[in-house]
């Protein structure tokens, strides 16, 4: 396997693997109440709080990149603040790679499970309710295992959208070896340099085939989700 | 056990305004679809709030708009059977069946698992998922689940409406071992004339939102109660069966029937049966109006119902039963003696 891909190459692959990781399963309570908000929520400025999450999905990720450089930068005013009360740097650092990947999919992520939440059945809630259950225990016992098939989607999804992400990625922090080069900067690098397209190619297919591997895992998810069926 | 309830509710154009007071036993909410019963039910259970008013059970007070006290649903101990099941899909019809039991306090729990699952007949079930349970055996889960999470109140609301006859008759006999050996109250909400009168000890008919009528079962409902659904059996006889339209036609002595092609022999003897609320009364000629089945009949008997006036008609020699509204019966001057057309929009071959 060494002969396949040098150490470089491996550091970029493990570190997107690492940094997809930690972005979805640290937005993952995020999304979980913003999508609840979403779809049960009725209160002023609703729109415009589904515009504000779902922006990353059409903006161009360099703006989002840069718009994280000024919050999140050392200078910026959150990320000055974490640096100095926590000790916590986000620029130019890998967890800074895992907070853009997370701000990218995470519109994709509240969608999936948004919808699979619009979808349940309110009464079964009502019965729960009548059954004794306060309304975190209707939550916990009811909404959240009708939605998994939804928060399923949504985790691969967004997991696939982080191994995916470049531009943000990019302009937050960087593109620097072992520490912010995933997969996608690795390429850009490889192709950059003279002699480095067959190097590009063996990444290009590793990216291939996880990104396939999500998208029939997720088709998996759904095709099991709709055979359960609901009441 | 009692129910004490006094609640005004506008939903849209409808107004609910109703007070009852209910003792032990099985009480039943009577009356037509829309006339607000499921509305009231979900006011004692807390599923809806009251604009106005005050409920309380055994002096508990679960709502009262003047103090600003609301007791939320899981905190009213009432256990609510639905229309329709409502079982827990992604759970099994065994952990479905001791739901309840993770929540409330020990104190006042009653039921064993083994004793209810044996009343109901569920069994063999426990271990299936809800999607594998007809109809009748998801309603009997349901029963079980709302009892094993210990309420002080039971609220069913047309618990048997969405099944057919075969498994109706498969569920009553339960619910009246429910009644007499669970020693529940139970608020029952139905409009089927025969399973009120079968469980209830109490009757609360309500009308349009309104208590017209709230008393025991004998008195309230001895009217309603003698009544059936059945307008008429008659005996006909069939005359052609070729007809382009594709019907049968049948002779009667007061006038000619049509039902749907039945291919028997012409001659041959039929018995159809027609529902009361099938039969509307015409004085005069109908002029054009598209009921076929018209038969010639004379008015009988009036006699005032809780909800409607029953027409009581002789038919060619054979009596037949419809129903009108009160303003009807006055708009058309309704007397006995008075000759008018019965018009008749079903006719169902009577195969019994």
């Amino acid at each position: 396997m060494d002969s396949l891909f040098t150490a470089d190459e491996w550091q970029a692959i493990a570190l997107s693997l690492r940094v997809a990781s930690v972005a979805v399963a640290a937005s993952l309570p995020f999304g979980i109440a913003c999508a609840m908000l979403l779809a049960r929520g009725r209160f002023p400025g609703r729109t415009l709080f589904s515009a504000i999450i779902h922006l990353p999905l059409v903006m161009p990720p360099v703006v989002t990149g840069f718009l994280l450089l000024l919050a999140f930068g050392r200078r910026g005013p959150i990320g000055a603040f974490l640096d100095q009360h926590f000790g916590i740097v986000l620029a130019f650092r890998w967890t800074g790679a895992a907070l853009a990947c997370a701000v990218m999919g995470f519109p994709l992520m509240v969608r999936a499970i948004a919808l699979s939440i619009e979808a349940i059945d309110q009464r079964l809630e009502q019965a729960a309710s009548t059954l004794g259950a306060g309304r975190i225990a209707v939550f916990l016992t009811v909404t959240l295992p009708l939605a998994l098939p939804g928060i399923l989607a949504g985790l691969v999804l967004s997991f696939a959208r982080a191994l995916g992400e470049f531009g943000a990625t990019i302009t937050f922090v960087s593109n620097i070896p072992g520490e912010t080069q995933t997969i996608p900067s690795a390429i850009y690098s490889l192709i950059q340099t003279p002699g480095g397209d067959g190097a590009a190619l063996s990444l290009t297919v590793v990216s291939v085939l996880i990104s396939l591997g999500a998208l029939v895992l997720s088709e998996a998810i759904a095709r099991r989700a709709t055979r359960e069926g609901r009441p | 056990m009692t129910l004490t309830f006094e609640a005004e509710k506008r939903l849209g154009g409808f107004a609910l305004e109703a007070r009852f007071a209910s003792e032990s036993g099985v009480t039943a909410l009577f009356g037509p679809s829309g006339s607000g019963k499921t509305t009231i039910v979900n006011l004692v259970a807390g599923l809806a709030r009251p604009d106005r008013g005050r409920i309380t059970l055994d002096g508990t007070v679960l709502v009262d708009t003047a103090a600003g006290i609301t007791l939320p649903p899981s905190r009213r101990r009432v256990g609510y059977v639905f229309q329709d099941a409502r079982l827990f899909p992604h759970l099994s019809v065994r952990s479905n069946l001791s739901y309840g039991r993770w929540f409330g306090p020990r104190a006042g729990r009653w039921g064993d698992f083994g004793a209810i699952v044996e009343l109901l007949g569920i069994g063999a079930l426990l271990d299936r998922q809800p999607r594998d349970l007809s109809g009748g055996e998801k309603q009997r889960v349901a029963i079980g689940r709302a009892l094993l999470a210990s309420p002080r109140l039971l609220l069913m609301d047309e618990p048997l409406a969405a099944l057919d006859r075969a498994r109706r008759a498969e569920i009553l006999p339960f619910l009246e071992r429910l009644r007499d050996e669970m020693k529940l109250p139970i608020l029952y909400v139905s409009h089927a004339v025969d399973e009120v009168a079968r469980l209830a000890d109490q009757v609360v008919i309500i009308e349009a939102g309104r208590v017209a009528a709230i008393g025991p079962v004998g008195t309230v409902f001895a009217e309603v109660a003698a009544d059936s659904e059945t307008g008429a059996i008659l005996t006909a006889v069939v005359r052609a069966d070729d007809g382009l339209d594709g019907v049968t036609l049948l002779d009667h002595p007061a006038g000619m029937l049509q039902v749907p092609r039945l291919g028997r022999p012409i001659g041959t003897r039929v018995r159809v049966h027609i529902r009361a609320r099938d039969i509307a009364l015409a004085v005069g000629e109908p002029g054009r109006i598209s009921i076929r089945n018209r038969l010639a009949a004379r008015v009988v008997a009036l006699s005032e119902q809780i909800l409607d006036v029953a027409v009581t008609l002789d038919v060619g020699g054979q009596p037949m039963l419809a129903r009108v509204t009160r303003g009807a019966a006055r708009d058309l001057g309704l007397a006995p003696g008075l000759g008018v057309t019965a018009l008749i929009k079903a006719v169902a071959l009577d195969e019994r």
